[in-house]
């Protein structure tokens, strides 16, 4: 790289990288606690993928249940933890909560949903015995990814007495969890605790092990009663543009994966750094780019704001961390000799609608401009696993290139089931959690005959009382 | 999990949870469905006679932004027929016969009508029959309810009539409208009860209408006494469940009730000697489902606490309720203020400097308003602990004064002794 940012001090980086949203201090958790209306058939667990009894769980705080409370979250949503830490839940429960509609601010459901969860891990030696083993019930299951689409299906269908692997080619389990989100949101050892749940039921790992490559399809194919597919995205998506192979250029999901397990002063950032593209991930990657220290972050989109899929909390928090927005600009050419050096970029105005039914932009004859820059980073969205899915796993993918699976996540392969990005193109986590769920019970009706979709009735009981008689009634 | 089971006068219910005699078990399908959802038991809605209630019923006591805090009702016993409610108690101990089926009665007062209610309820199945000498308003002015149950001859003479012809056990429900609630308790065990049941509502008026001068609730304009229940007095119910419960003359199984709404409650009340709970202003709130919580919040603490059954507290708590002549006149404790969790309101201040012991100062140095005890003045009245709105802000912090613990009682006996004898305690300034 040309000029790299200038290291900060220890004291600086784990400023910038504290916790975005801190913990509740406990008295103030139970009197958050105690503004919840306790709603019937709450829009708060309605608008949760993965219906956690959200009143239920907050009525326990203030009862001081604690165990209750991080049982009734975990019955629902075995990640719970990292789905109170990186949900955008202003789009999901707190955007449901009533209060929204009398002009008040809604109950913070993450925070005392981390509230409990952080309870539960802080008291683990304890807690843990809630969950145990169940008794074996012969099946065996493969999930391929270590992703929270498997976690969340092998915790389950383990929990219901299956022998289940999780096959990951990472070093760490937790897929995007550990490898991905926002370090100021999780780190990736908070997102192992998690991981520790999972394997305390009995569930197998095996890392550094890609299935098509180290392991074939065929002999998990032929050792398993079902298989779940749980493999996520790709890299970035490619810019195709002149430059693109220059020192300096760097896809986004690589530069934040370099940042959960450096140290950060080993993490490698220009002075001036370009994002490029408007999502999620573009924010992750501008902010904390910034938070390493660059002077200068600019993030460029073809489009307008109003188009720009980024949430807006998380447009605010670049807008905080004082990235520069550039819209209706793309890129043209990335300049340098040796390293990046700067890029080519072309004003946009926006057309008629295109296929996505946005208006598709268009360049301006001559309005090219060049912006200064050390680093490069892309973040146009992830690449499906087109071909891997087709050729490796031999299984149907819908003309948008994710998983075709019908409404039980069965695949075009009776044995396989699929979720999480793979399927739904690039969600959240809470998403995949609730596919891994739901593929499941799928998994279990498809062996045992035994229809168990109890969502937001999940008991523990239940479970225990599956996993302990093999024979299922609900009382 | 640990077993939740109890037994109170004879009655077995699979849990300590039942519904009080109120709107939440007024019909069969109600209380079923309460009964899957988890409570143990329930009390049906008192059977009286033909009874026509009034429209608009309730007053609600809301404090900040909590509603509900009180609610006062003016309800009689139930509108529905006698004949439809005795078929489906019939019908409903039939399909749970695990759960503790109780049935309320307020019956005219002569001792034939008494007589004839309770033996038709015999034949229902049901697993008691709870006497209803409570209800505050309305029944009284016909000779029933808290007529009955403030004076205890009238109370024992029909607890003998219905006791007489029973063939279930027999529980008295007592109405906290009395200046001594244990001389009823023993009027209803002189007559035979197989247990009592407290509180019943407190009498109440929630309000006047400032425009049109109505009491609340109002009926075309107009209003009367009603009865208060729900968290707001749940203090009156834990001081009369616990009177009973330490007077040796009472002696027979309670069931208590008054602002129960968690788990908590349940365990305060049982520390207090009672065996069963019994629930209505928090199921009015907010539905049957709170009993969740319940039974999941007592069976974890009751884990956590290494007991095994739900019985093993009872009455743990009674030792510790000593007459104010017992207390130890020589413990000492004064207020502390962790400065770093103060957030400026000041309002201990001003509770102190009005209301209590001129005790708090404030320093204003560097801008920051840090209030300061002023510990010898320091009473350790507790209350600027309870005006701060930052938990563990303010706390009572125990003094190790080295003197002897010594009660009221103990220093008459040692003055009588030795006139001179060192009082003991602090001077107030
Ligand atoms: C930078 C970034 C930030 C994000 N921030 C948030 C956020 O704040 N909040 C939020 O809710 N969501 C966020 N997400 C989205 C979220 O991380 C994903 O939706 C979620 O992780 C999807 O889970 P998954 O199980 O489908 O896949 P992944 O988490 O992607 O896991 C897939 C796993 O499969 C493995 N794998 C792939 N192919 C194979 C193979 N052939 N053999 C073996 N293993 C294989 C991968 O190595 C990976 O470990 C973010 C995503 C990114 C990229
Ligand atoms: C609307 C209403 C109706 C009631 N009706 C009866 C009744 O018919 N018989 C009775 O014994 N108690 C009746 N009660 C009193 C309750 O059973 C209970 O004793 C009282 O409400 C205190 O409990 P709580 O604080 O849980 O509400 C009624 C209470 C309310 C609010
Ligand atoms: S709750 Fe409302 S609708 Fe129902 S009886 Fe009372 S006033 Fe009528």
């Amino acid at each position: 790289m040309k000029n790299l940012a200038p290291k900060l001090s220890d004291a600086e980086y784990e400023k910038n990288f504290a916790d975005i949203t801190p913990p509740f201090p406990p008295h103030n958790a139970t009197l958050e606690a105690k503004r919840c209306l306790f709603c019937f058939d709450a829009p708060c667990t309605r608008a949760c993928p993965t219906h956690i009894d959200i009143p239920a769980f907050i009525k326990k705080i203030t009862s001081g249940n604690m165990r209750g409370s991080a049982n009734k979250i975990l019955d629902a949503n075995i990640l719970g933890m990292s789905c109170a830490r990186v949900c955008p839940v202003g789009s999901l429960c707190e955007g449901a909560c009533v209060y929204n509609e009398r002009d008040t601010e809604p109950i913070q459901i993450g925070r005392l949903q981390r509230f409990s969860i952080d309870w539960f891990y802080a008291n683990w030696d304890k807690t843990k015995e809630m969950f145990k083993p169940a008794k074996p019930n012969g099946k065996k299951v493969a999930c391929i990814g270590g992703g929270p689409s498997s976690l969340s299906c092998a915790f389950y269908l383990a929990q219901l007495g299956y022998a289940v692997t999780i096959y990951d080619k990472n070093d760490k389990p937790g897929g995007l969890n550990t490898y991905g989100i926002a370090r100021y949101k999780m780190s990736a050892e908070e997102a192992l605790k998690e991981v520790k749940l999972v394997e305390h039921v009995g569930v197998k790992f095996k890392q550094n092990c890609e299935i098509g490559k180290d392991v074939k399809v065929e002999k998990l194919t032929k050792d398993s009663d079902a298989i779940f597919i749980g493999i996520g995205l790709g890299q970035t998506e490619d810019l195709g543009i002149p430059g693109e192979d220059l020192p300096g250029v760097v896809d986004a999901i690589t530069f934040i994966d370099e940042l959960k397990h450096k140290k950060l002063r080993d993490v490698r950032v220009g002075r001036r750094v370009a994002v490029i593209g408007a999502g999620n991930t573009s924010v992750d990657a501008a902010t904390q780019a910034k938070r390493l220290g660059a002077e200068m972050v600019m993030v460029l989109y073809r489009r307008t704001e109003a188009e720009m899929p980024a949430y807006n909390y998380e447009y605010e928090i670049a807008k905080k961390d004082r990235c520069v927005y550039y819209f209706l600009t793309a890129p043209k050419r990335i300049i340098g000799k040796a390293a990046v050096e700067g890029i080519e970029c072309v004003r946009m105005k926006l057309g008629k609608p295109d296929s996505s039914g946005r208006p598709a932009p268009e360049p301006v004859p001559r309005s090219e401009f060049v912006l200064e820059c050390d680093m490069v980073i892309k973040s146009l969205g992830q690449k499906k696993q087109r071909d891997f899915v087709q050729k490796v796993l031999g299984l149907k993918t819908d003309d948008r290139g994710r998983i075709a699976v019908d409404d039980t996540l069965q695949t075009s392969n009776p044995k396989f089931y699929a979720g999480g990005d793979c399927v739904n193109g690039g969600r959240e986590v809470v998403n995949a959690v609730a596919h891994g769920k739901r593929a499941a019970w799928a998994i279990h009706k498809r062996i045992t005959g035994e229809d168990i979709d109890l969502d937001g009735l999940w008991k523990n009981e239940t479970i225990r009382r599956v996993a302990n008689t093999a024979k299922h009634q609900y009382a | 999990m640990a077993d939740l089971s109890v037994t109170i006068a004879g009655i077995k219910s699979p849990n300590p949870f039942w519904l009080a005699s109120a709107p939440p078990t007024n019909s069969g399908a109600q209380i079923q469905r309460a009964f899957d959802l988890g409570w143990g038991g329930a009390v049906w809605k008192t059977l009286s006679g033909p009874i026509i209630n009034v429209s608009s019923r309730l007053g609600s006591l809301d404090y900040g932004s909590a509603r509900m805090m009180g609610l006062n009702n003016i309800e009689l016993t139930t509108g529905r027929s006698w004949k439809v409610n005795v078929k489906e108690i019939r019908e409903t101990k039939r399909k749970y016969p695990k759960h503790a089926l109780l049935v309320s009665l307020m019956i005219e007062s002569k001792k034939e009508a008494w007589q004839e209610a309770v033996k038709e309820m015999n034949d229902t199945g049901c697993d008691g029959i709870e006497l209803n000498f409570g209800c505050p308003h309305g029944m009284c002015e016909r000779g029933m309810g808290a007529a009955i149950g403030q004076v205890p001859e009238y109370t024992q003479m029909i607890t003998e009539w219905a006791t007489e012809v029973a063939e279930v056990p027999t529980i008295v429900k007592l109405t906290p409208n009395v200046t001594d609630v244990t001389h009823i308790a023993r009027a209803a065990v002189a007559g035979g009860a197989d247990g009592i049941s407290l509180i019943n509502s407190v009498g109440s008026l929630m309000g006047v209408n400032l425009d049109t001068f109505a009491p609340l609730p109002v009926v075309d304009g107009k209003g009367t006494h009603g009865g208060y229940c729900g968290p707001a007095v749940k203090p009156i119910a834990l001081n009369m469940v616990s009177a009973c419960a330490r007077d040796p003359k009472v002696g027979i199984p309670i069931s208590g009730i008054g602002g129960i709404s968690t788990w908590q409650d349940t365990v305060e009340f049982m520390a207090l000697g009672a065996t069963t709970v019994q629930v209505c202003t928090a199921v009015m709130h907010y539905g049957y489902r709170i009993v969740e919580d319940m039974i999941d919040g007592l069976s974890n603490w009751i884990d956590e606490k290494g007991y095994r059954r739900c019985t093993d507290f009872i009455g743990k708590a009674l030792p510790n309720i000593l007459d104010w002549g017992d207390l130890n006149l020589n413990y000492k404790v004064v207020a502390r203020i962790n400065s770093n969790l103060c957030i400026g309101c000041e309002l201990c201040h001003v509770a102190a400097w009005d209301g209590s012991h001129q005790c708090i100062d404030i320093e204003t140095g560097n801008g920051h308003r840090v209030p300061v005890i002023n510990e010898p003045q320091c009473v350790g009245c507790n209350l600027c602990m309870l005006v701060c709105p930052v938990n563990g802000c303010i706390t009572m912090v125990q003094q190790d004064t080295g003197k002897k613990p010594i009660s009221w009682r103990q220093y008459q006996a040692e003055l009588a002794k030795n006139p001179k004898f060192e009082a003991p305690g602090y001077v107030e300034h």
